[in-house]
């Protein structure tokens, strides 16, 4: 068979591709793209709405990954995008000249519903078909071509992983282009189709049959108060007339849409589809009969979890700390090939902990959205989900919102991006927000060396575990009481109802892991990866300067010249404090004395507000243990800080045990890390978002730290 | 005429009518629980809710408050 050469070689061909969530819409876009894409950048959208391309004989294809949904009946900003883009009303993208649906053979009905609206919109459509295998295990047959034949359609069955079928559709979406072909339209009763008619003539030219019967019987009015100021105002009023006559002429707006799809789509697909008399029990009904089981159910969901939890901890920690080394062995060697000074500190202390900063991330980032994308892949999340519903829906959240507050406990970074996949967005919102407060991995060193210098000798062996249980406890009760209060306050309204497929159980495509996996990372390092970095150095900053020291000279200078390392750390320590930061630390000391702490200790608080892991280090500086990394300095402080006296009365010692429970509050508590700050903002696109959680978690963990303190101080 | 929250679970039965003109009910409209189609309640978390119910082949998980909207004729 021989193609004609392309009739118009210089144009674009447009193509939106959109269809039901688990319907392999994901896997077709990266085997057409081949895992090329940019995300598009709409305002105001809180999802990723992928573009990418690819060429078919000589013909380029530019396709746009539509969010996955089951409706194109617009209820929120992310929702109205989508339709936005496909019916072409955005400005930023012209309209599609081809839609390309994909539908799950094995639920066939439901996934129709999509594609009915689709034909609606005047554009071309082409149907392909996923997830033939599963439909052939559960007996079902699918004729595509005689499907074709009804809608009126190309319809294509792939297997897209298996690359089966993807040059035929590729071929069809071409000729859907120059043929443009009409699909068969869903006959609704005259009397709608009298109003929709009326609505179409004053619609202009970007208008469709689907978007006047949208208009026209949309329960919520969404669609238009967004979409009709832009459209004009003699539509308003035609479709406030229209929609006052359905009361006279019978027509119930709310449900005559899904009745009359729903029936055309029965009638229509009857001698196409051949489904067993009686329904085989599949894997899937099997394998739910454990999964979902009262009590094995939520054995294997715990171990589940917990294999997760161990897999974060264990598999990224040897990787952290060969970053970490890297990082000490690359600043060595800088240390060597640049001369002492300033730069030489920029570099070292400043860029390289900025970008080593970033890249210390990774790990974690990659391990987890592997787990979650063979989790999410195989159709366990959904069941997580449903498992967890019930506690969830406590705190005004619902069972997707599990996994990503857990996750923060390793940390908030991959925790955040892990909300991706709860769809209603004051959920997400709610859940980004409090998930900083789930005690993080970087939390442990500050923990451990209150608890290791305070705490532990003179106590029984278990008492230093119950302080650590207890600090973990702390966010596992402030988080969902802070989402409960932020849903019935800032994010109160009205959210989607919990309406979740149970999908299909299936095997895990690796290729759909792999994707996901340097997605994440990517996103992370490109997006959030400069801000985290420039913010480090910020802080390298405003801890170098000024270095002049009182007596002449610089700091710089005097410890290259110290001869005893204690006068190298007096040194460092006296630095510190005459610094931008150490200055600020100085002057805000009456406002940490109520939780007892003296300027020391607060610089130390601050200079870890970029990253909370660093306290230790700084501590190190400013109580004179020396600078250096880890384990070293953290054992020399555990000696050192119970002997620290108070600077305003050296016959009392600074710290005491409701000093330790006040600084371990409070770091407990804080939004001490830019990374989780920065990864909120490209989360939520707004700068509001997080400059609010850093606001009331500063708050929070300040007035918890004085409560923790001036209680203790009682007994 | 019991609603799809209060009928035992393993129950098949047909979707008679759902309670409400707003954006729940014409969501669960469009998820395909429409008068006239036949369901079968599987199962309940193990917390006792949402439900697991099998209609149009697929299997839709909803809470028992949504549920409580679903008017059906046990068969």
């Amino acid at each position: 068979m021989s193609h004609e050469p392309t009739t118009n070689p210089g144009k674009i061909i447009r193509l939106a591709l959109l269809g039901n969530p688990n319907t392999g819409k994901t896997t077709l876009f990266n085997a057409l793209t081949g895992l090329k894409h940019r995300v598009g950048n709409y305002p105001g959208v809180t999802v990723d709405i992928k573009k990418g391309s690819f060429t078919h004989q000589g013909t380029e294809f530019e396709i746009l990954d539509i969010p996955g949904t089951y409706s194109l009946a617009p209820r929120s900003p992310d929702e109205l995008i989508s339709v936005e883009l496909v019916l072409g009303l955005n400005h930023l993208e012209p309209k599609p000249d081809v839609l390309l649906v994909i539908a799950d053979a094995s639920n066939l009905e439901r996934n129709l519903y999509l594609a009915t609206q689709a034909f609606e919109t005047g554009i071309s459509v082409v149907l392909a078909l996923s997830m033939m295998d599963l439909a052939e295990k559960a007996q079902i047959r699918v004729d595509a071509k005689s499907l074709s034949m009804q809608l009126g359609i190309p319809v294509v069955p792939i297997h897209s992983n298996k690359r089966i079928g993807l040059e035929e559709l590729k071929q069809s979406l071409l000729e859907a282009v120059r043929e443009k072909k009409t699909a068969a339209l869903v006959p609704f009763p005259n009397e709608l189709e009298d109003s929709s008619r009326k609505v179409l003539g004053i619609l202009n030219e970007s208008g469709s049959l689907f978007l006047a019967r949208r208009l026209l019987l949309e329960t919520d009015g969404f669609l238009s108060r967004n979409l009709l100021p832009l459209l004009g105002d003699g539509l308003k009023q035609a479709v406030e007339v229209e929609r006052q006559s359905f009361a006279s002429k019978g027509i119930n707006p709310v449900s005559i849409e899904a009745k009359v799809r729903y029936g055309w789509i029965r009638e229509i697909i009857s001698p196409c589809v051949t489904r067993p008399s009686v329904k085989p029990v599949t894997w899937t009904d099997k394998v739910d009969r454990l999964l979902t089981d009262r009590i094995w159910g939520m054995v294997f969901f715990f171990l589940i979890m917990f294999g997760m939890f161990q897999a974060l901890f264990t598999l990224a920690k040897p990787l952290m700390d060969l970053i970490d080394e890297g990082k000490a062995a690359l600043g060595g060697i800088l240390g060597d090939m640049i001369a002492e000074g300033m730069f030489r500190s920029l570099v070292v202390d400043g860029l390289l902990e900025g970008v080593g900063g970033v890249l210390v991330f990774l790990p974690q980032i990659a391990i987890l959205f592997c787990l979650l994308a063979i989790l999410e892949d195989c159709g366990y999340m959904a069941r997580a989900a449903f498992l967890m519903d019930r506690v969830m829906a406590k705190c005004g959240l619902s069972g997707k919102s599990f996994i990503p507050m857990l996750s923060s406990v390793a940390c908030a970074v991959p925790g955040v991006l892990a909300t991706r996949v709860i769809e209603d967005r004051r959920d997400r919102l709610a859940t980004i927000l409090v998930a900083p407060l789930m005690s993080c991995s970087a939390r442990l060193p500050v923990y451990s060396l209150m608890i290791g210098a305070f705490l532990t000798e003179g106590y029984p062996n278990w008492f230093p575990g119950i302080i650590l249980f207890c600090m973990y406890l702390l966010g596992f009760i402030l988080a969902p009481l802070g989402a409960l209060l932020l849903k019935r306050t800032l994010l109160k309204g009205q959210g989607s109802p919990f309406l979740m497929e149970l999908p299909t159980y299936k095997r895990p495509s690796f290729r759909m892991v792999w994707a996901r996996v340097l997605d994440a990372s990517w996103s992370f390092v490109r997006r959030a990866g400069t801000l985290i970095a420039a913010s480090m150095v910020i802080i390298w900053a405003v801890l170098y300067f000024p270095t002049s020291h009182p007596q002449g000279g610089s700091y710089p200078e005097k410890i290259a010249e110290a001869k005893t390392p204690e006068e190298k750390d007096t040194l460092e320590a006296e630095w510190k404090k005459s610094s931008y930061l150490g200055r600020v630390g100085v002057l805000i000391q009456p406002v940490v004395q109520p939780l007892g702490w003296d300027w020391r200790i607060g610089v130390a608080t601050l200079a870890s507000f970029p990253a909370r892991e660093v306290v230790v280090g700084t501590l190190g500086i400013l109580f004179e243990a020396g600078s250096g990394e880890g384990e070293e300095v953290e054992q020399k402080l555990r000696e050192i800080l119970p002997k620290v006296t108070r600077t305003d009365d050296p016959s009392k010692p600074l710290f005491n045990i409701p000093v330790a429970l006040s600084l371990m509050v409070f770091f407990a508590l804080c939004s001490q890390c830019a990374s989780t700050l920065v990864v909120i903002k490209q989360e939520t696109r707004s700068w509001f978002w997080p400059v609010f959680t850093f606001v009331y978690m500063t708050l929070l963990a300040y007035v918890a730290a004085l409560l923790t303190y001036q209680i203790g101080m009682m007994f | 005429m019991p609603s799809l929250d209060q009928i035992p679970v393993g129950t098949r039965g047909v979707i008679l009518s759902i309670t409400g003109e707003d954006v729940i009910a014409q969501r669960l409209m469009e998820m395909g629980v429409i008068d006239g189609e036949p369901f079968h309640l599987l199962r309940t978390a193990p917390l006792g809710d949402p439900l697991d119910v099998e209609i149009h082949g697929y299997r839709l998980s909803l809470r028992k408050t949504e549920a409580a909207r679903v008017q059906v004729q046990i068969s």
